[in-house]
């Protein structure tokens, strides 16, 4: 799309004047649990963190209705329903990081100006946001920021590189990598991603040293005086 | 009434303990349980890991996933109240200097998140000066400090191995958990590289050692202190509590003590506080004052209780209180395990830290620094918290995933897979060294600023010398060496050098300040006797690290811990003998 033609859909275009209408609107739905006694139950808290915890809850959502939207949709391209998991919606990873922004206020600003980037860039190309881009124009959109460019040394400590990030794409790919990271955290953090995982503890247990088949796998052993000085307990 | 009084308390106790940690759950423990009435000043709030509880929580039960903030700068489920800033509690630094001062604030202060890493001090950390010629000697040697740990050891209960070493003695331990699997790596590569492994010792119970405590369940959650089976040592559940129980222990929760009061003759009559519930001012007396608030805070209470007979700060005839302020010395780096990826999933949590540890193994004489240090290490599949995931990009652009190469970052099926295969690879390790304790690093009564209850606050001036730093540079080497006889990828911590002093942490860091109150034979250049009683005033006692001359390579808790018993022991011979 021409620069010009940009600008207009931007002037006049019915996709962006929704955009921009729609990201003065605060959202009314719920992002995060209302009061303390729903976020922490049963954990340990001091009085000076309650208070804290509810000065934050107080206060009105950070992310517009749109905002939120987009995200959800996002979320789901980096963590989709797989053979093993459900997907980041699944996990309400959305709620989490509608939450966390509000105490992490640091991470505000390059959220929604990535997404405002994002949305512009969609307009630009597609002349709508990027939640109203069917899904094929969603994908090539999200393929020019989603691969970012690394720098780093092998084993000899010879410099490599891996990825190529398109022309002015980079500012894209910074919000891509920095969502891609919230929704990593709060799957991974959600019971269905701890699940994915395979995290096996957090519970009463009996550490009995390392399973006999995973020794076997890598070729080592407990040595004698081990065996014989540390604690063992009877096979369940 | 005027609007400002002072509410005079007119119980009298047999002695006042500001604070509930270490030396002061000991100094608690001891006196109560030989019928001397003990009132505890804490500045924090109450707390009863019975009730207070943040272990076995699952990460999505905190809204925060685990993050940290300024209430609990390690994280969500951490068991410390405050760290690094507490609102209205400033402290100040000089320029050009650094500190990093923790405090915590609630009872039983930092010992009900500590990482239980609990080392006897060897005859050598006793005599520094008469081998390196630099610093000072305690006025006290192994053999005057060796039944105190041995009953420390059988009280709370600590896993080990007798290995007869020299300097790192035996005890009486309890059997240590098998090594987990990067464990066994590590102790292969580095036993290469000639650094000395043996098993950790911790105060955790892997056996139960009396019917008032469980043992160990394997949840890896000692830093949010044993609610469930009160199975590591924390003042609140061995000590506190047991000593609530003789009927002889009042507590005094939220109270910041403001000054040691002290009569004409000089000799200290009790405590003054400021009750940060009703803001009120209050004055508790009794026959001995323990402090116990922690190396700095001690200090500072020390220095703040001006009067005509200690014009200079209670116990400060010498001039010392407040320096010789000195941490443990810090740096690390870690990285990732190739042989690990993709690894089988099993419950590897185990006790809360390492299950081996390397103890100092080289001689300072051959070496240009004179102190040594001990290795911690860590890795494996541990539950995940906020952060986990962060920058995939650089694991999944750098190496093959099921044998293929991907470019980096992604998303979809492809990166949920990456996650998984990645999981547990992670490894790492940290020195804590000794620095020395020089009295040019110092905390001193700031004269400009007072915090919020009015309390002339502490400031700080401590920098590194070239010991600390020559140190740090000998860890960094000897970690890559372990790294790389692993077969293991350094991602961080690798790249330090001279311009950063080797990634050597600002002093305060590791949380081990010590020095500033410390014992000696010479009332002119000590603060403390042998027995950790003032020089300047006889009834006026000195139990956490401001005690210490110097720190050694090992973490401090089980010296205090010792250190506390011995001199409560000697309160009670010299009240019998009513000179005191």
């Amino acid at each position: 799309m021409d620069r010009r033609k940009s600008i207009k859909a931007l002037v006049l275009g019915t996709a962006a004047s929704s955009i921009l209408i729609d990201a003065c609107k605060t959202s009314a739905d719920k992002q995060n649990p209302a009061t303390f006694a729903d976020a922490f139950a049963g954990l340990d808290r001091m009085k000076e963190e309650k208070a804290a915890y509810n000065k934050i809850v107080a206060e009105p959502d950070f992310f517009t209705k749109h905002e939120m939207k987009t995200i959800t949709v996002l979320q789901d391209i980096i963590i989709p329903k797989d053979a093993v998991s459900g997907s980041a919606s699944d996990a309400k990873v959305h709620e989490f990081i509608g939450y966390i922004v509000k105490e992490k206020t640091e991470l505000q600003t390059p959220l929604r100006g990535g997404l405002r980037w994002l949305d512009l860039q969609c307009v630009k190309r597609y002349e709508k946001s990027f939640v109203e881009c069917d899904n094929k124009q969603q994908m090539e959109m999200v393929d020019d920021i989603a691969w970012p460019e690394i720098e780093y040394k092998d084993e000899k400590g010879n410099i490599k590189k891996n990825g190529k990030v398109k022309p002015n794409m980079q500012q894209g790919v910074n919000f891509f990598n920095l969502l891609r990271n919230l929704v990593a955290t709060g799957f991974y953090t959600s019971e269905i991603g701890v699940k994915d995982l395979g995290y096996a503890g957090n519970v009463s247990n009996r550490w009995n040293g390392v399973p006999d088949d995973v020794l076997k796998q890598y070729g080592l052993a407990y040595t004698e005086k081990e065996l014989k000085e540390c604690v063992s307990f009877e096979k369940i | 009434m005027g609007e400002f009084t002072i509410k005079k308390q007119s119980k009298k106790y047999d002695a006042i303990i500001v604070g509930s940690g270490a030396g002061g759950g000991m100094a608690a423990y001891i006196l109560a349980n030989a019928g001397l009435k003990v009132c505890i000043i804490e500045a924090g709030a109450m707390y009863d890991p019975q009730k207070n509880i943040t272990q076995l929580k699952n990460p999505w039960e905190s809204p925060r996933r685990g993050a940290s903030t300024k209430h609990r700068p390690f994280g969500d489920f951490d068991a410390c109240y405050w760290g690094w800033e507490i609102d209205g509690e400033p402290y100040t630094k000089e320029t050009g200097t650094q500190w990093d001062w923790w405090r915590a604030r609630m009872l039983g202060g930092r010992t009900n998140h500590w990482g239980r890493i609990s080392l006897r001090f060897g005859p050598k950390d006793f005599k520094r000066k008469s081998i390196d010629g630099l610093g000072d000697d305690w006025p006290i040697g192994y053999e005057d400090i060796k039944p105190f740990y041995d009953r420390v050891d059988k009280l709370i209960g600590v896993f080990g191995t007798n290995e007869g070493l020299e300097n790192d003695p035996d005890g009486f331990f309890l059997p240590p958990p098998k090594p987990r699997l990067h464990e066994l790596f590590i102790k292969k590569a580095a036993t290469t590289a000639g650094v000395k492994i043996i098993p950790s010792r911790l105060s955790i119970l892997t056996k139960p050692i009396n019917n008032e405590r469980g043992s160990c369940q394997f949840c890896g959650q000692c830093n949010r202190n044993c609610s469930y089976w009160k199975a590591d040592f924390s003042s609140t559940n061995v000590l506190i509590y047991p000593a609530l129980k003789t009927g002889n222990v009042d507590i005094i929760p939220n109270a910041m003590a403001r000054e040691v009061l002290t009569n004409d003759e000089g000799l200290a009559t009790g405590v003054s506080y400021i009750n940060k519930d009703d803001m009120m001012e209050y004055q508790v007396t009794g026959r001995t004052v323990i402090v116990a608030a922690s190396a700095c805070e001690s200090a500072r209470l020390l220095l703040n209780s001006k009067s005509q007979r200690h014009p200079n700060g209670l116990a400060n005839s010498s001039n010392v209180v407040g320096k010789y302020l000195h941490d443990s010395t810090g740096a690390a780096l870690g990285g990732i395990l190739p042989e690990l990826f993709d690894r089988k999933r099993y419950n590897e949590d185990g006790v809360g830290g390492m299950h081996i540890y390397s103890p100092w193994w080289l001689d300072n004489k051959k070496l240009d620094f004179p102190r040594g240090y001990h290795i911690e290490y860590w890795g494996g599949m541990s539950q995940p918290a906020y952060g986990f995931g962060w920058d995939i990009q650089y694991q999944n652009g750098k190496y093959a995933v099921h044998g293929k190469q991907k470019q980096p970052g992604g998303y979809g099926a492809s990166l949920k897979e990456d996650y998984r295969f990645f999981y547990g690879a992670g490894v790492g390790m940290a020195g804590r060294g000794e620095a020395l304790a020089l009295e040019s690093n110092y905390c001193a009564i700031d004269p400009n600023v007072v915090d919020k209850y009015g309390i002339p606050v502490l400031k700080f001036n401590v920098k590194w010398s070239e010991h600390e730093i020559k140190q740090a540079k000998h860890m960094k080497e000897t970690f890559k060496e372990i790294m790389h006889n692993m077969g293991a990828i350094i991602t961080w911590g690798g790249d330090d050098d001279a311009s950063n002093n080797y990634g050597l942490e600002s002093p305060g860091k590791i949380i081990h300040e010590a020095g500033t109150v410390r014992m000696g034979n010479d009332a002119k250049k000590s603060a403390l006797n042998k027995h950790s009683q003032a020089h300047d005033c006889k009834n006026l006692f000195c139990v956490d690290g401001g005690q210490f001359v110097s720190q050694a390579d090992k973490n401090i808790t089980w010296t205090i811990l010792a250190l506390s018993m011995r001199a409560s022991e000697y309160i009670i011979d010299e009240m019998k003998k009513q000179n005191l």
